[in-house]
């Protein structure tokens, strides 16, 4: 498992890079991706890694939406500055909720997420006088990245932006799920009772990556209400959690790839299925994930991750 | 559509100059982007299937031009997914026009682009009132909830019905739909007696309706959105008899919409509504565009209000591409073309107001009735040239 940096890492980041040649006319969906992506990420650092099943998430990215659409709609458009301040507000939600999320088993935290996922979908729907309610959130207006570039129709300086941020955040969930830390997570998923006895403090632990991927949750939901500059009622919504659950386990959870993966090929064939068939795209969307999880249960990346590991092993 | 012939020699030319079918410049594309899955799914069938039913009777060029409609499905309520749509149908497409657009936070995001862009951007439903103030390239040929409520308000006061009851759901037009039927019935001397918004999605009705009946009002006023809602609150109604209780229901004409009238069974004989489009709407017109409908769509599917919304938005489409001339779509020309805009349509004729670039139109009172066996929205009182109070 413990991987250096392979070619296919320096591979991927590279040819995301080079989006700018490869897929000039597409950035502002391919950044729409790389958020889901993060997002996803966000998610496999509880689901994969702390073994936390969560079908509220999607209140965290919601939580960091609105953040950033408030401070730029409220006059501070500055983007970065706004982005730090999402992820922390979003952190502090994850850390205030965490308690009631940790303890229990997976059917309790799947209510509770799902509680609370609706819970804060209804509070946003009931302050239409802050969050524009169901009409979504108007006036988010940016200004220049860096005080140079400005957010662009063709979606070009949003590309660079996310992905810049993207990677950086992704860069630190490597090194953390690597640390001592992150082997602790991996031990609690595996047998909470035991690590309980060896002296880990499970609760704490399960916490503080809670909060930190709720964090990362709220960057992703900035990111995109930064470059859509809008922010609509249903970046909290029950079916953005629930299609969260279905792109991490469509790409392979527990291998920090995964989720970026899965949110390309979920992303992608909604993309050309709904463009080929606007009224009954879902039909084949759905017959696809079917498949995808029938012939590897451990998602695209888990199939040839296990692919990898027979082949070294045969000889 | 109206002088549309009057040029027709014009035409004629263009097309002599433009005979080289197939160069880019002589076809004229149309983005549309609908809700054409999910809860809203009928709002995108019902838009797409008038815009092709126009495209039916009226043929898919416009001056000489080609007229290429490109369908994107917003899924619902989505607005990030709309925006991304309408910035790649702007970028990759090259669309000239943007169209559709059900509901109101869609139209709302896209609202920056065609600013932007300088692309006419064609409203064919959301009826929220702010939306036309949020780009100057915006025009909308629907309509707005405080357009359609507020000639209720005056017809209801002026009928003898003193105390009402109001019941909305939650979000934009029906905020528009409570504020405009208030204002207008309490200045023709009418009281409320009691309010309520109910939720947007998964709402019980009977605790509202209970409540609504121990008020003891004369009539009550309701706008839910199309779908299932009205059906749901039609079969409380019935079964906590409020009916028998003497309560009146007075509604937009989104309740009764003509798409699902037939499924609410016999609870809304009797109701008495306030809209712009009544299927029974008796015109030449009205005629051509059912029949129509029916064709492209089968005569299964009911056409409605919103089919009439894009049937309108591509006959100004093709007005604005008439007198572009044959250069590129100017979209600062188009809109010169919108502002102002006369039209025949299926629900009566309407005009683009030249300041606000919103719909004028005739807001019809009908009652629900039976005729030859099928339910129909029967007109019988009007009000000429609404505009919309919310502005």
């Amino acid at each position: 498992m413990r991987l250096r940096t392979g070619w296919l890492e320096v591979l991927f980041w590279s040819v995301l890079a080079a989006g700018y040649v490869l897929w000039p006319s597409q950035l502002p969906f391919a950044s729409q991706v790389l958020i889901a992506g993060l997002f996803a990420l966000s998610y496999d650092l509880i689901l994969g890694y702390a073994g936390i099943l969560s079908l509220g998430h999607a209140a965290y990215f919601g939580v960091g939406a609105y953040a950033a659409g408030l401070l730029a709609a409220h006059g501070w458009g500055e983007p970065i500055s706004g982005l730090v301040a999402a992820g922390l507000v979003a952190g502090l939600a994850g850390l205030v909720t965490s308690p009631l999320v940790v303890r229990g088993t997976d059917l309790t935290r799947l209510m509770i997420t799902t509680g609370l996922g609706l819970l804060l979908f209804e509070l946003a729907n009931r302050l239409g006088a802050i969050t524009g309610g169901v009409d979504g959130l108007q006036g988010v207006e940016m200004q220049p990245l860096l005080g140079a570039w400005r957010f662009d129709i063709y979606g070009r300086t949003a590309y660079g932006y996310v992905l810049a941020v993207v990677f950086v955040l992704f860069l630190a969930a490597r090194r953390l799920v690597r640390s001592p830390f992150g082997l602790s997570l991996r031990g609690i998923r595996g047998n909470p009772g035991r690590m309980r006895a060896i002296g880990c403090r499970v609760d704490l632990h399960l916490a503080a990556v809670y909060a930190f991927a709720a964090a990362y949750a709220g960057v992703a939901g900035a990111l995109l209400s930064q470059t859509t500059q809008f922010v609509g009622l249903d970046v909290l919504s029950f079916s953005r959690s629930a299609e969260l659950l279905v792109m991490l386990i469509v790409g392979g959870a527990g291998l920090l790839y995964g989720g970026f993966v899965g949110a390309a090929v979920f992303m992608i064939a909604h993309h050309y299925l709904s463009s080929l068939d606007p009224v009954y795209w879902q039909f084949w969307l759905g017959a696809g994930l079917v498949i995808i999880v029938l012939l590897g249960r451990d998602g695209i990346l888990g199939f040839f991750h296990r692919r990898r590991s027979s082949a070294a092993s045969a000889p | 559509m109206t002088g549309g012939h009057g040029n027709a020699g014009v035409e004629e030319e263009s097309v002599h100059v433009g005979k080289t079918v197939g160069r880019a410049e002589d076809v004229v594309k149309v983005g549309m982007i609908a809700e054409m899955s999910g809860p809203f799914a009928e709002t995108g069938r019902q838009m797409v299937n008038g815009a092709k039913a126009y495209q039916k009777v009226y043929g898919d060029s416009a001056g000489g031009r080609k007229v290429e409609l490109i369908v994107r499905d917003s899924t619902g309520p989505a607005p990030e997914v709309a925006k991304r749509l309408a910035q790649e149908l702007l970028v990759n497409d090259k669309v000239d026009f943007l169209a559709g657009f059900g509901l109101t936070p869609n139209a709302l995001a896209v609202a920056p682009l065609a600013t932007e862009m300088k692309k006419p951007m064609i409203v064919m439903n959301a009826a929220t009132s702010v939306i036309t103030l949020k780009s100057p390239y915006i025009a909308r040929v629907s309509f707005t909830l405080a357009q359609v409520a507020a000639p209720l308000g005056t017809w209801a006061a002026k009928n003898g019905i003193r105390k009402v009851y109001t019941l909305v759901a939650d979000y934009g037009p029906g905020i528009d739909a409570e504020t405009a039927f208030k204002k207008a019935f309490i200045a023709g001397g009418g009281e409320i007696v009691g309010e309520v918004r109910t939720p947007l999605r998964n709402v019980e009705f009977a605790p509202y309706l209970q409540r609504i009946k121990d008020a003891r009002p004369e009539a009550v006023f309701i706008f839910l959105p199309v779908g299932e809602q009205p059906v749901a609150f039609m079969k409380g109604f019935s079964e906590r008899e409020l009916d028998k209780a003497g309560i009146r229901l007075i509604a937009t004409g989104d309740v009764t919409e003509d798409g699902q009238l037939e499924a609410m069974g016999e609870t809304p004989l009797g109701v008495v509504t306030t809209h712009h489009y009544s299927a029974a709407h008796d015109s030449a017109q009205n005629r051509t565009f059912l029949k129509a409908f029916a064709e492209v769509a089968g005569s299964d599917f009911k056409p409605n209000f919103m089919a009439v919304g894009a049937w309108d938005g591509m006959a100004a489409i093709y007005e604005a591409i008439r007198r572009n001339g044959n250069g590129p779509i100017d979209g600062d020309r188009a809109l010169a073309t919108l502002k102002g805009l006369k039209l025949d349509s299926p629900r009566g004729p309407i005009m683009i107001d030249p300041e606000t670039r919103d719909v004028v139109q005739t807001v019809y009172v009908r009652r629900v009735q039976k005729r030859g066996g099928r339910v129909f929205n029967v007109e019988f009182e009007q009000f000429p040239s609404v505009k919309d109070p919310g502005k």
